[in-house]
């Protein structure tokens, strides 16, 4: 098992030192990072908008660089935590708490360092695990008929838009929206056109990039225009020398780090439950096991190591159930998911094994990706501070011609332009409304997979609907979705316990 | 305590649907329940087939019914929780010309870009959005535009070869 696993993996490097799949990872993380540091883009918008333009190049190499992204985005959140005060991206909102006042004290670079080592050693973790553990997933899974899957399906669609955050009922409700507008456009089967309105445009369907556009570009900016202030700069004077930590420092990160990096890990293996979550929960976990857990708040290296590893750890290994199961755990994953799926790749159990070069490949650069970060942030922290001094007023137009180009390019067709407009306002008034856009994203691209397997389901049981309580590793599924309610139906009802205080910026940032 | 149970009953139920009316999740509730009645209601005309064929328009009806019952949960959500302070459904400073300057920056952008091309289309993309910001000036915006027509046409055109064409003239 191991064995097969370690030469799988040697072959993994062997694609992924080819020179052109090395040259768009390293394009993928260099671009993460800058978006990762600057607020209001978030790694959502700029998959978005750099998906239409792999469409030309190869698979591989596009998944590559659109997972570099993802993960050098985090690196970038955290400089933003850190230095700023800027929660900008929620999975590093908590790292606020202890990471700023140790800026405050002039400890900045040394809390800069050690997150880079911590997130390296998250990441590394998270990465193995999906070496060892997506190989065993896909065995059993390669044995689920539709009917299992289709439980699968409901229990991460459910899971992942009941566990992130906001009302759990609303999120169900932008799950079931997404569903519908994966529905628009003719019916694969039976050749129906449904919900197109007599619009011809519309017969393929909705266009993914239009609507994360829409959702994450167009409604994000209609969110923040006038509203963003200018970041206070003065403490991100950070010398290459003050990021060395010192022996005491790394003495005392190394077992939150460790600590960390088990919570993200665990976090990962529950669907639904991203890096926001873990790092709330590593978070928590550290101020109920210190021995002082009245001075987190006031700069501890615990607290800033501890959610920073259990992030990478985590972000790494959402792609386990993406990459293995073709169930998305959150919107990233399932836009990286939509972008196989336009290469003409059908995610799912197979895929190991019918794109052993995508799948090796890409865990194999993920080690190469973070690689390249950890020599990328310490020179270039310096340089995304710069970056964060543009103001909104220049960043917000300039993103909105590379979301219409980005739109454009996908179809060459300005007509999804026009859904983009439409999306964006809907996207707007949700946000409004108090709902979380990102589950929308989760329905729209599972959706054709779930109407096809429960369609098949229903053909193969003869139209009983019993059999996917009938079917036992079904069943185990329908229970798990049955559980998540009733605990979220209890946990309603004992009232909200707050563990954490959030930072109040962190309800805002998305 | 008494008094107000025995309070006459159509003055309460008035001031719990007034208190009702203005909540923010009242219109989320009713929000959601108008996108079920669309599905539902329109589904069935897609041929509902039986469970064991299922027809296109099986799936819509069913989740258009799932969206109306969590459409009612949601609306009705607000009926048991207290006031809360965040309940206007506007911001606190609406930003109406922002708002329409980011939405007529892509309509621009179709607009002149499929009537005159890349080039004027991406200046009337940035330009209109730019204007959106409070402290904008009209140079500041055209200035904004022109650096990123340049850079945007060095990338997209020559760089990444999007097939739309620098300038055109397709007539009005």
């Amino acid at each position: 098992m191991i064995e097969t696993a370690l030469t799988d993996l040697w072959y993994g490097f062997g694609v992924a030192v080819q020179p052109h799949n090395i040259m768009w990872c390293f394009i993928g993380v260099l671009v993460g990072n800058m978006v990762g540091v600057l607020p209001g883009l978030g790694p959502l918008a700029t998959i978005s908008i750099l998906l239409p333009l792999t469409f030309g190049i190869k698979p591989v190499g596009a998944i590559l660089m659109l997972a570099g992204v993802m993960y050098g985005a985090q690196y970038g959140g955290a400089i933003c935590s850190i230095l700023l005060n800027l929660p900008c991206h929620p999975p590093h909102a908590v790292t606020c708490l202890d990471g700023f006042p140790m800026t405050k004290q002039g400890r900045g670079g040394v809390a800069l360092g050690l997150t880079v080592m911590g997130s390296f050693v998250g990441a590394s973790w998270g990465i193995t695990e999906m070496i060892f553990l997506s190989p065993v997933l896909v065995v059993i899974a390669l044995e689920f008929g539709p009917a299992e899957i289709c439980s699968l399906m409901l229990l991460g669609l459910l899971a992942g838009s009941t566990l992130a955050r906001g009302s759990p009922i609303k999120g169900v409700a932008m799950t079931v929206l997404g569903l519908m507008l994966g529905i628009v456009g003719t019916d694969l089967e039976t050749g129906a056109e449904r919900f197109t309105f007599g619009m011809t445009h519309l017969d393929d369907g909705i266009e993914l990039v239009a609507l994360a556009l829409g959702l994450f570009g167009l409604a994000e900016f209609m969110n923040s225009v006038n509203q963003v202030s200018q970041v206070n700069t003065k403490y991100t004077n950070v010398r290459l020398r003050d990021m060395r930590p010192s022996k005491a420092d790394i003495k005392q990160a190394i077992a939150p780090m460790f600590r960390g990096t088990l919570v993200g890990s665990l976090c990962a293996l529950i669907p639904g439950t991203g890096p926001t979550i873990a790092s709330f929960v590593a978070y928590a976990t550290e101020k109920k096991i210190s021995r002082h857990p009245e001075k987190f708040g006031t700069g501890l290296i615990e607290g800033v190591i501890a959610p920073e590893a259990s992030t990478h750890s985590s972000v790494q290994g959402d792609f386990i159930p993406t990459m293995s199961l073709g169930i998305p755990g959150d919107a990233v994953m399932a836009l990286l998911l939509g972008a196989l799926m336009i290469q003409g790749i059908v995610p799912g159990p197979q895929l190991i094994k019918e794109h052993p070069d995508i799948f090796w490949g890409l865990v194999a650069s993920f080690w190469i990706g973070n690689i390249m970060l950890v020599l990328l942030n310490v020179p270039l922290i310096g340089i995304w501070v710069k970056l964060l001094t543009i103001p909104y007023k220049y960043l917000y137009p300039s993103a909105l011609f590379f979301v219409c180009i980005g739109v454009y390019a996908a179809n060459n067709d300005m007509f999804q332009v026009g859904e983009t407009i439409v999306i964006g306002i809907l996207g707007y008034v949700l946000l409004r409304l108090g709902f979380h856009p990102a589950p929308i994203l989760l329905g729209f691209v599972l959706g054709p997979r779930f109407e096809e397997n429960f369609r098949r389901a229903m053909l193969i049981s003869r139209g009983d609907i019993l059999v996917f309580i009938e079917r036992p590793i079904s069943a185990v599924f329908i229970g798990l979705c049955v559980l998540l309610i009733v605990l979220q139906i209890y946990v309603r009802l004992r009232g909200p316990k707050n563990v954490i205080p959030a930072p109040a910026a962190l309800e805002s940032a998305e | 305590m008494v008094e107000e149970t025995l309070r006459p009953a159509r003055g309460s139920v008035g001031q719990l649907v007034r208190n009702f009316v203005r909540k923010r999740d009242f219109y989320a509730g009713g929000l959601v329940i108008l996108f079920g009645l669309v599905m539902a209601l329109k589904g069935p005309a897609y041929h509902l087939g039986t469970l064991m064929h299922m027809g296109p328009g099986f799936l819509p009806t069913a989740l258009g019914i799932v969206l109306i019952f969590l459409g009612i949960l949601i609306a009705g959500s607000a009926l048991g929780v207290p006031e809360g302070e965040d309940e206007d459904l506007l911001p606190e400073h609406p930003e109406w010309w922002g708002w329409a300057c980011i939405l007529a920056g892509p309509l621009g952008f179709i607009l002149f870009g499929s009537y005159f091309g890349l080039i004027p289309g991406t200046f009337a993309c940035v330009f209109i959005s730019a204007l959106g910001d409070r402290t904008a000036t009209l140079r500041g915006a055209a200035i904004l535009a022109a650096v990123v027509t340049v850079f945007g046409v060095a990338l997209f055109s020559y760089l990444l070869q999007i097939p739309m064409p620098l300038l055109a003239w397709r007539g009005l």
